[in-house]
């Protein structure tokens, strides 16, 4: 075959696994999901009321981990489902520190009243101003804070036993979190 | 059929409305909040800037936009403010660099290519000049020739 024509057979030819390769991979890829901006950033400065006490103030200076910092609201279904397994994760001592996201303090405090507590304090962020900070796009989000308060990690959407297995324990085991 | 057409230009204003919320000190800032508000894209509902967005985060986001024009920031320095916390993706102008190259130049190499098989399938079928015809047969066409035009003046 001529040079030329081989060109002319080969040119579809490598359009076509070309665009076939770009659509398999985007068959596994989340469109909705955001690669976060914020890993291995510090958590941003911020002043906030926590959510059990109006008068409390907390800043960044409060999260030096190993932690976990979950963003969280009652208007938020996937957080329902998600919070039995926040349970389990602090009755095992990982601690977790809640952030209530554009939420109302009563109906929120009824929730933890009425599903269990898992957080050892939770920020009260009415306007969702650290939430925009951080770049929270959504409820659930779980971010991993190390001693430093330096964000190592962020999981978009309900942490389950399988992705808290196989994504997020590793992580969390190799910024040097307990258990 | 009237109040069907209010009801369109009361419907048609939601664009307006959303601006109205805020009051600016000078028209120029209006000017700048309108642009950068087009230009700014909802995390939450991909497909949509935040000024056509009635998400809540999209709210939230036009209100920081609007808290950093009164402080007299740029609109760049608010769509950088904004890659900080949301990655390229908020911005409907995403920058230049390796991984969006082929964003920026795909359609132009595409289209170079398409013109370099447009030229080369030109080329290729070009008319030919007729070969020239060897001398022994010359007299013959020349014959041929003759006898066409005389058959042709006959009818």
């Amino acid at each position: 075959m001529k040079p030329g024509k081989l060109l002319l057979f080969s040119l579809p030819l490598a359009v076509f696994l070309g665009l076939g390769y770009f659509f398999l991979q985007a068959l596994d890829s989340d469109p909705s999901l955001l690669p976060s901006t914020r890993i291995d950033d510090q958590v941003p400065g911020f002043q906030l009321p926590t959510l059990a006490d109006a008068g409390r103030m907390v800043s960044e200076a409060e999260l030096r981990g190993p932690l976990l910092l979950n963003v969280w609201a009652t208007w938020c279904p996937s957080c329902q489902l998600e919070h039995p397994v926040l349970l389990e994760l602090a009755k095992n001592g990982v601690p977790i520190v809640g952030l209530n996201y554009k939420d109302v303090r009563p109906a929120a405090l009824k929730y933890l009243e009425i599903h269990g507590d898992p957080f050892q304090f939770n920020i009260y962020d009415e306007q969702g101003d650290l939430g925009l900070d951080l770049g929270v796009y959504g409820a659930p989000e779980t971010y991993l804070i190390d001693d430093q308060g330096v964000i190592r990690y962020r999981h978009v959407g309900v942490v389950t036993p399988q992705n808290w297995r196989e994504q997020l324990y590793p992580i969390w085991q190799s910024m040097g979190g307990k258990p | 059929m009237r109040q069907l057409l209010w009801l369109l230009v009361w419907a048609s204003s939601g664009a307006l409305a959303t601006i109205n919320a805020y009051d600016f000190d000078n028209p120029e800032q209006e000017q700048q909040f309108r642009q950068l508000i087009t230009e700014l894209r909802c995390p939450k509902c991909q497909n949509q800037n935040i000024s056509d967005s009635n998400a809540g985060l999209a709210k939230d986001i036009k209100d920081r936009a609007y808290r950093l024009i009164q402080e007299g920031r740029s609109n760049d320095q608010i769509t950088q403010y904004m890659v900080d916390r949301y990655g390229d993706f908020i911005t409907y102008r995403p920058p230049l660099k390796p991984s969006t190259w082929f964003l920026w130049f795909g359609p132009f190499v595409v289209t170079m290519l398409a013109v370099l098989v447009l030229l080369a399938l030109k080329l290729r079928n070009r008319p030919r000049p007729p070969a020239p015809v060897p001398a022994e047969q010359q007299h013959k066409v020349e014959q041929l020739l003759r006898e066409l035009d005389e058959s042709d003046h006959k009818h």
